[in-house]
């Protein structure tokens, strides 16, 4: 059971301790630094925060004595030459040739680093992070230095080897409206999962791209979106340029992962060979952004709905957690302890964990609630924190 | 010479800066900007992308102009003159 909570947040990183008298958290540290990702490496104990400075570009932060200091990590950098297509309107017939085909293209720096997952236990210094503008950094060092996946990054469905020179085929990589801080579009990273019966089956999510799988240590990558609909486009079964808001995987089960994607909550009990929608939009459990998977039993998950597309908060003044425990057959909603009446909170697409028994959530409002029965009560641990982007427990 | 002044906020990942005069060598911003990151390891990761640019909300001056050649930094700050780092101010 885990006796740690990290939050990120637009102010700080908040950590809460689990004590005899209960959850409390400590002084924010970054102080007044977006901090749109926390987490701990449950190798070594080490923490990690990714730092979203407004003007001085993204950083990394970590701290090896359990957050009483930390010390920032050298910045992951695209190497010279690296570059990703800002503008382009697919056609049916590319040519790069063609006046209308042409890509307008921008040099690669990090804008956010959106998300760090860790490698196998038997891969002790393996880190990845995933940023926008969609790039995939592997450490092996844990985390002193980094180096782009240049496979994934020169995707033929990004325009191919843009290091080799122009563009050889389409791009299908939409951007997000996550990096809205600083004015750009583009896509990113915010889910990676590593499969632990073998570290070198990953998979990444993608906005707006879709899931995307390596089962060579990041050599080849494959799209895995089958059975994931983009409601809004008139063919909604498209191949690429899916909007998965976060994608998760049951470590007890691998081959059960879980989305909560812009268009429904999506499962997969085959490692992401086909997903089927299994959202129940009369229940209100369709859209949201966060997803928590259960450690063991591949068939249990928890969401935090929210009403699309143009509100983007709670439904009805109400927050509610949906738990379902049979693959998405059935739901149910758990409102006690949450508050009824006059909520408007959103729930980031990291704002979600699950360990054990425990549950906790934050939402852009400020708001922390944590549950200690799997999702079906909730006590809140605090009102007045700054903008929630990520929970995760330590 | 060129002396080198900053933003106060940078102060607080380069606290050894503070309260000293920064002069090195004059010459184009970018050896300008080397310069200090030699005094500062690191600082260069704060005022310009992975491609050496300059970030999206700093800018430079030298003397009273801003530079203009924000991509390689190829401006000439003159031998006895100022490089000024100053940061676009937002809120919330």
């Amino acid at each position: 059971m885990s006796n740690m909570i990290l939050l990120g947040t637009r102010k700080g990183t908040v950590i809460f301790d689990r004590r005899d008298a209960g959850w409390r958290p400590r002084p924010i540290q970054h102080s007044g630094i977006p901090v749109c990702y926390a987490t701990r490496d449950p190798r070594n104990g080490t923490l990690w925060a990714s730092l979203d400075h407004g003007h001085w570009g993204p950083k990394l932060s970590r701290s090896r004595d359990g957050g009483d200091t930390w010390n920032e990590v050298t910045s992951l950098k695209y190497p010279e030459g690296a570059r990703h297509i800002q503008q382009y309107l697919p056609t049916p017939d590319f040519d790069p040739e063609a006046p209308a085909g042409q890509p307008h293209y921008a040099d690669a720096s990090v804008y956010k680093i959106w998300n760090i997952a860790f490698g196998a236990d038997n891969q002790p210094g393996r880190l990845y992070a995933g940023t926008i503008p969609g790039g995939l950094f592997v450490s092996d060092d844990g985390g002193d230095s980094w180096e782009l996946n240049r496979p994934l990054w020169n995707h033929e469905t990004r325009g191919g080897d843009l290091f080799a020179g122009e563009a050889t085929s389409e791009t299908f990589w939409g951007g997000t409206p996550a990096s809205i801080d600083y004015g750009v579009f583009e896509p990113g990273i915010h889910s990676i999962v590593v499969d632990p019966r073998d570290p070198n089956h990953v998979y990444v999510a993608v906005s707006s791209a879709g899931v995307i799988e390596t089962t060579d240590g990041g050599q080849t990558w494959t799209g895995s979106s089958h059975g994931m609909l983009m409601d809004y486009l008139p063919n909604p079964a498209v191949e690429w340029g899916h909007d998965p808001h976060f994608v998760t995987q049951c470590p007890g089960q691998p081959d059960h992962l879980w989305q909560q994607n812009h268009c429904g909550v999506f499962y997969s009990d085959d490692g992401a060979r086909n997903w089927r929608k299994v959202s129940k939009p009369d229940l209100g459990i369709h859209f949201g952004f966060p997803i928590a998977a259960d450690a063991q039993d591949g068939k249990t998950a928890w969401v935090v709905p929210a009403r699309a597309d143009s509100e983007r908060m709670a439904l009805d003044g109400g927050l509610f957690v949906a738990r379902t425990t049979d693959g998405g057959h059935s739901w149910e909603s758990f409102r006690d302890g949450l508050p009824q009446e006059n909520a408007y909170d959103i729930v980031l697409r990291h704002g979600l964990d699950a360990s054990g028994d425990c549950l906790c959530f934050g939402s852009t409002t400020g708001n922390v609630y944590l549950s200690e029965d799997r999702g079906e009560t909730w006590q809140c641990l605090g009102n007045n924190l700054p903008p929630i982007y990520s929970v995760r427990f330590g | 010479m060129t002396t080198v002044k900053m933003t106060h906020h940078l102060y607080r990942y380069f606290p050894h800066l503070e309260n000293q005069t920064v002069t090195v060598p004059s010459g184009p911003v970018a050896s300008v900007l080397r310069a200090v990151n030699d005094i500062a390891p690191g600082f260069t990761d704060y005022v310009l992308d992975d491609q050496g640019a300059l970030r999206r909300h700093v800018n430079l001056a030298i003397n009273n102009t801003l530079v203009v050649d924000r991509k390689t930094l190829s401006d000439h700050a003159p031998d006895g003159g100022t490089v000024y780092i100053f940061q676009a101010l937002s809120g919330g």
